[in-house]
């Protein structure tokens, strides 16, 4: 048979294979949408592929996911170990925690798939945060895209919890010690705490063996149903807004975007990250050990250990549960709200509260409601800027005090001294930082001024210079004329 | 000025009696006979003791409750020595716990000062002071290495932590456990330093003991499979990892795929 018959043949059956968006364009009339969708614009500069990063980042975690959910048995009813690893046989453990060993040392591959697992998601955290602040100090999140914003905001939220039940469910000693810290939060919420923990633990600490199934549902089910729900949300508002863009050229205006389209251009580039995004995570779950759980052992309540720490994403609450002063608000008798309140629950929610209604928070001090397309640079909204760097390091310096201990054993400096240290440097250092950087920008946007006038006047005098000569001659030659 | 360091002077002299002591010791703070005999004995022990200790353990162990200056104007006080026994002067001198430079300072600067053979003296001349528990002599039992991981999470992760990394708490820095011989891990759990408590024998048999220290031992090779241990510390380096060598690999690779078309 020849080419060119096999050619007519196959033009003949019409399977579409060579024309896939006739093919959709038949079945769904999606044409329309798909030639939107391909020639969307997407900006050229790096940063805004931090979010496409976290996304990646997700989908691994959901990919790696379903493998662990394969062999995890939510359960904590004990026995006794008896499989290869020494330390710990003859241990009593529970079934979770002992499906969590085996699943590490003993099944193929499933290490690595683990290791994945919790290296996405501590990367996972790192790209949302990386994203949120290139949003943040680009003006990004402005009219019209506050929605997108406190969607993503939310999630920041969703992930913080779904990543803390991960590392919850394992039932080793350094997550049973987390649930006790979380328990003990949750109990400070005033007036509902008491019967919301026992609603959902069913029992006082460490609760009914039902509390397991309730957290391993909402770590492999609802939040990560949530969550995709939420991405969603998020691309299509990105979709329908588009994104913003630095004025890079003089081509781009706050109507006019220059980029990449979707097809031909952008698909590779987005595959390339995905594939680059997934090695890069699959290379440290091969490589850097990350919860090493047969070194803590198997949770009892009357256990500890020092120096137990949460994952990086939640020590700035470590943090502030160490620094906040020990008081309690009481009423009589009562106590109506204790202790960890202030650190475990008002300080999260003071943070989160304020990303995400910023847009509005800044709307009422700049008086600013127009539609915004283009993307700030840092020093073009000093404001904002100074005020985006001091409370970032508030909170910095509020985990960073998580790990007081640790700077205690390397460093030598005394707790008590770190503790009167970060107290005053938690509001010092911020404000100073407001200060400075906002003096920076305007230095800078100055700096920049002094440029622009220069250019002009530097390209007006080479058009002086560049000139026609005939103009040249014909002024020169006016007056003898 | 010229009062507290005469009497220190008087003090030292008066305590080392005849012997001839060379205050320009070559090693920092440590007070040694011009000449020591070749082997180990109490009567070295008893020098030693005179220029570096009895400022602070008073004359023959009998302790000084007081803190009153003692050699080189360090304000001299500590517990008598005469129960403590071989066990304790082994263990305080090979960590490098005395002496102290301050009495107010935690133990455990770690600096050995004293010779093997000077120890060896010192603690003969302790021991011989009064009654007290002797050297133990433990067996490391990696048989039991689960009871002893156990028995440690019992017992001691909640000031060690779990991998024997050390930490804080409150009041004293708590020493990462690796690089301890047996035979000092027996004798600090006899003992309890500072404000670790001491377990007896009904709380740890000497069997149990085996087993803990053949676990403690073990830790400095931790089951590290799944490759760079970065610390057996749990999250804090695994944050530090994230952030450091993560964030940097995530950035660079969205600049390597939106590197820029120079097309103008
Ligand atoms: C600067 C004062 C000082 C000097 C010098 C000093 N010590 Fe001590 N020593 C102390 C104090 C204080 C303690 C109690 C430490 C504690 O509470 O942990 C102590 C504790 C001890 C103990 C443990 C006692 C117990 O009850 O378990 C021993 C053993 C000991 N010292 C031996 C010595 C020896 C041997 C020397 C000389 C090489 C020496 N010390 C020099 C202050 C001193
Ligand atoms: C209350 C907290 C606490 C507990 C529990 C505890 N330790 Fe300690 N341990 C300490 C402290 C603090 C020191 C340092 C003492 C000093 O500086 O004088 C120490 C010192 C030691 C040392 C000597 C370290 C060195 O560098 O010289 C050893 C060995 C040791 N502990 C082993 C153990 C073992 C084994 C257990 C469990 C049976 C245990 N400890 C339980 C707090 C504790």
């Amino acid at each position: 048979m020849g080419g060119a018959g096999a050619a007519d043949v196959s033009r003949q059956r019409h399977d579409g294979l060579e024309d896939p968006v006739r093919f959709i364009d038949e079945r769904a009339s999606a044409a329309p949408l798909m030639r939107k969708a391909m020639r969307y614009l997407f900006p050229d500069h790096w940063s805004f592929l931090l979010g496409e990063i976290a996304l990646y980042a997700f989908i691994v975690l959901v990919v790696t996911g379903v493998y662990l959910a394969l062999f995890y048995v939510p359960s904590t009813a004990q026995s006794v170990y008896n499989g290869t690893y020494a330390p710990l046989r003859g241990t009593m453990m529970s079934d979770a925690y002992k499906s969590v060993l085996q699943l590490s040392l003993e099944h193929k591959a499933g290490l690595l798939l683990r290791q994945t697992h919790h290296w996405a998601a501590d990367l996972f955290l790192v790209a949302i945060v990386m994203h949120l602040m290139r949003v943040f100090f680009t003006g990004a999140f402005r009219r019209p895209r506050e929605l997108t914003w406190i969607i993503g905001v939310t999630m920041l939220g969703a992930a913080l919890l779904e990543g803390f039940l991960g590392y919850s469910l394992v039932d080793d000693l350094l997550s049973g010690m987390g649930i006790a810290i979380a328990y003990g939060v949750g109990l400070s919420l005033p007036i509902i705490g008491g019967p919301l923990m026992l609603a959902i633990f069913g029992a006082p600490f460490p609760g009914k063996p039902e509390f397991f199934g309730r957290m391993y549902i909402a770590h492999v089910f609802l939040l990560p149903a949530v969550l995709a729900a939420l991405i969603g949300a998020h691309l299509a508002l990105i979709a329908a807004r588009h994104h913003t863009q630095f004025r890079e050229s003089k081509r781009t205006t706050n109507t006019r975007m220059v980029g990449a389209p979707l097809f031909p251009a952008q698909v590779p580039r987005s595959m390339g990250l995905m594939f680059l995004v997934a090695g890069i995570l699959f290379l440290f779950g091969g490589l850097v050990q990350i919860n090493p759980i047969w070194q803590w052992g198997p949770f009892h309540p009357y256990l500890g250990e020092n120096g137990a720490q949460p994952d990086w994403y939640l020590g700035w609450l470590i943090g502030a549960l160490r620094l906040t002063p020990s008081f309690d608000v009481t009423v009589g008798h009562y106590t109506l709200i204790p202790n960890p309140f202030w650190g475990g629950a008002l300080f999260p929610l003071i943070v989160l509260g304020v990303l995400a209604g910023w847009p509005f928070i800044e709307r009422r001090f700049s008086g600013d409601r127009a539609v915004h397309n283009i993307a700030e640079r840092p020093r073009d909204a000093p404001n904002r800027t100074a005020f985006g760097v001091a409370f970032l390091t508030w909170v910095f310096l509020i985990f960073a005090f998580g790990a007081a201990d640790r700077i205690f054993v390397l460093a030598g400096l005394s707790y008590d001294t770190q503790l009167y240290i970060f107290r005053i440097g938690i509001w010092v250092v911020p404000l100073a930082l407001f200060v400075l950087v906002r003096r920076v920008c305007r230095q800078l946007q100055a700096a920049d001024a002094v440029q622009a006038i220069q250019e002009q006047a530097e390209e007006e005098a080479e058009q002086e210079t560049q000139r026609p000569q005939p103009v040249l001659r014909s002024t020169r030659s006016e007056p003898t004329a | 000025m010229i009062g507290p360091r005469l009497t220190a002077v008087i003090i030292v002299a008066l305590l080392a009696g005849p012997t001839a002591v060379a205050l320009a010791a070559t090693q920092v703070g440590i007070v040694r006979p011009t000449s020591e005999p070749a082997r180990p004995s109490a009567a070295l022990g008893a020098q030693l003791y005179a220029g570096n200790c009895a400022s602070c353990h008073g004359i023959a162990g009998a302790g000084i409750s007081a803190a009153r200056p003692g050699a080189g104007a360090v304000p001299g006080a500590g517990p008598p020595l005469r129960r403590v026994g071989a066990l304790a002067v082994d263990f305080y001198l090979r960590r490098g716990y005395m002496p102290l430079s301050s009495i107010h300072d935690e133990p455990g600067d770690q600096r050995v000062l004293f010779s093997d053979k000077e120890i060896r003296s010192l603690v003969a001349y302790v021991a011989g002071l009064g009654r007290g528990p002797a050297i133990p002599h433990p067996v490391p039992d990696p048989a039991n290495i689960s009871d002893g991981f156990s028995l440690f999470t019992d017992h001691c992760s909640g000031c060690h932590q779990l991998v024997g990394r050390g930490g804080f708490v409150t009041g004293a820095k708590v020493p990462p456990l690796q690089s301890i011989a047996p035979t000092q891990i027996a004798e600090a759990v006899r003992i309890g330093p500072y404000l670790m408590p001491r377990f007896s024998r009904t709380q740890i048999s000497d069997r149990q003991l085996n087993a803990i220290i053949a676990y403690v031992q073990s830790t400095s090779h931790p089951d590290n499979r799944g490759g760079w241990g970065i610390g057996n510390l749990g999250p804090i380096p695994e944050g530090l990892v994230a952030w450091w060598i993560g964030a940097p690999l995530l950035v660079l690779s969205a600049r390597a795929v939106s590197r820029r078309r120079r097309s103008g």
